[in-house]
């Protein structure tokens, strides 16, 4: 695997807080890098630096070997970005401001004018191309933001919230279009939404305060819920006490709650040390002859995990 | 330079995709003609020359240059494009010659648009025609300092109000400081070097001298360093104030 970024020992202040507190970490080509964190996390900061727009108090960025310090100009040109909210020129047209973009990024005439197109086909934006970016809405600019940052079909890709204020379905062309560009590629992308790490990313960095507090795979995360591997089951016409009673027998089993709802009993079983116990749940049931309406085992939520690792750094300071 | 093109020509398109370019003109004429005509007296004088045209551009520029710098980076500052600018493999010098360039293109542009005036004055007398060009680049250098400050304080800024009223301010010192009201403040107290220094840094003296006709190479350098100075300063600002 090729390092495409490498961040080593980043930090940034601003007058009274540090933005970024000595943050390193590498990303490889094909990865897709979900970069998550509460609001005022650093993880703006971060992506700005990683772009060359901020100077770090201290570390380095490292893009494709080069120092941005040393060859900002270079590392620009193997770089794609969209800055937090989208931020574009609402007089130019996108054909207009895209023709700029890539003007500046070295392309030029029939190269040029068969990247605009091609790109423009990739976001879906041939129908608002002469219209001032101003005019469009919310989906569309952000489109026009993707676009200028993966016209020149970088190497490096730092998104910064692409999906947010899209709609559900406009989310979901974003999603594919990134995982269709991720093969040959490093991207970084950083949301809010859980849903999208478990969507795209192939591996995730919690950042809280400055620092970071989880790095791994979604998977990997998620089975540090304390609901991984906890079974869900639904049963007809029984008492939830004498259910939670049968349950609670099993071994390696840590807590069981029953509720009664609608004549059903809903019960989750959670294991003990994340061990997979769906096999004795539902021998259980078979043995006690229950009419299972539902049986699932859970991967665990990244929202807990999430929660969890933001907020126990912050009771930590 | 290719980028310093780039930048210049989105610059230039952006003024004439906003009502900005044609409002600008249609006044600037308008102003230059009435203050000729009206203001300067143009035909009691009887005069084959166009020093009164001139003489009120110091003026002019005071007014409607600022209005036109005040977008340069305020504007980016304040819709975060500066982010986007800055993140394209261009070098800062880049960025702020291209802006700094589309405004003085600009403004070239409505300089030339005055060229009724030449001829009136040409069908009417005799003028030396050398005069008024001196006259004319005079005119387009001082034009190029105002814009240099103005792009400059427009760097520190989000707020294009406050970009345009500091701008107007600072060239006002600048076009005053050989003037009893900006030397009296310093006379008395500060060294006669400091006094004498200030008031050579007066628009209206290098740029009388240019408009009668004789471009001494002292008043090229005078409003050449000061544009380099002010755009100096513009891409420190930037470099240091991106993050507000």
């Amino acid at each position: 695997m090729t390092t495409l970024v490498e961040i080593s020992r980043l930090s940034k202040r601003f007058a009274y807080i540090t933005a970024v507190d000595d943050i390193s970490f590498q990303v490889d080509k094909g990865e897709v890098l979900g970069f998550l964190g509460p609001n005022g996390a650093g993880k703006s900061t971060t992506m700005k630096m990683i772009t060359g727009f901020l100077a770090p108090d201290a570390g380095t960025v490292r893009v494709g070997g080069r120092d941005i310090a040393e060859e900002p100009v270079e590392v620009k040109k193997r770089l794609g970005y969209l800055p937090e909210g989208a931020p574009l020129y609402p007089d130019m047209t996108p054909a207009g401001f895209l023709g700029f973009v890539g003007a500046v990024r070295g392309l030029r005439g029939d190269s040029l004018r068969r990247r605009v197109a091609d790109t423009v086909k990739k976001v879906n934006l041939q129908s608002v191309l002469e219209q001032p970016i101003g005019t469009l809405s919310k989906g569309y600019k952000r489109r026009v933001g993707i676009a200028q940052a993966i016209m020149h079909d970088p190497e490096v890709l730092i998104l910064d919230e692409p999906t947010d204020g899209l709609d559900p379905n406009q989310k979901h062309e974003v999603r594919s279009l990134i995982r269709n560009m991720a093969e040959d590629k490093a991207i970084v992308l950083s949301t809010h939404i859980l849903e999208e790490v478990d969507a795209v990313c192939t591996r995730v960095i919690i950042v809280a305060e400055g620092k970071i507090v989880a790095d791994g795979s979604p998977t990997e995360l998620e089975a540090r819920s304390n609901l991984h591997n906890a079974v869900t089951l639904v049963v007809r016409d029984r008492d939830p006490a004498q259910v939670k009673q049968e349950l609670v027998k099993l071994n390696r089993v840590a807590a069981v709650e029953c509720v009664a709802r609608n004549g059903l009993v809903h019960c989750t079983v959670r294991p003990e040390n994340s061990d997979s116990i769906v096999a004795a749940v539902s021998g259980k049931a078979r043995e006690n002859a229950w009419a299972v309406e539902e049986l699932h085992v859970h991967r665990g939520r990244l929202d807990d995990v999430f929660r969890a690792v933001t907020t126990a750094e912050s009771k930590r300071s | 330079m290719s980028n310093v093109w780039l930048i210049t020509k989105r610059e230039l398109v952006g003024y004439f995709t906003t009502p900005i370019a044609y409002v600008f003109i249609v006044i600037f004429l308008f102003l230059n003609g009435v203050f000729t005509f009206y203001l300067g007296g143009f035909f009691e004088r009887g005069q084959a020359d166009l020093v009164t045209f001139f003489s009120f551009h110091p003026w002019l520029y005071l007014a409607l240059i600022p209005a036109l710098t005040m977008r340069l980076w305020a504007e980016e500052r304040r819709s975060g494009t500066i982010e986007l600018l800055l993140t394209l493999p261009i070098s800062m010098l880049q960025a702020v010659l291209g802006k700094f360039f589309a405004t003085w293109a600009f403004t070239a542009l409505a300089l030339a648009l005055t060229f009724p005036m030449w001829l009136t004055v040409n069908y009417l007398g005799d003028p030396d025609n050398g005069v008024i060009l001196a006259g004319y680049i005079g005119s387009l250098l001082m034009a190029g300092a105002y814009i240099a400050i103005g792009a400059c304080i427009s760097a520190t800024t989000k707020n294009q109000v406050i970009a345009f009223v500091i701008a107007a301010v600072v060239c006002l010192m600048f076009l005053l400081s050989g003037f009893p009201l900006v030397l009296d403040f310093f006379d008395g107290w500060a060294p006669e070097l400091v006094v004498a220094a200030i008031s050579g840094m007066s628009f209206l003296s290098h740029f009388d001298d240019i408009s009668k006709g004789i471009i001494e190479l002292r008043d090229v350098v005078y409003f050449v360093s000061l544009i380099v100075f002010w755009l100096f300063a513009n891409a420190v600002l930037i470099e240091l104030k991106k993050a507000d």
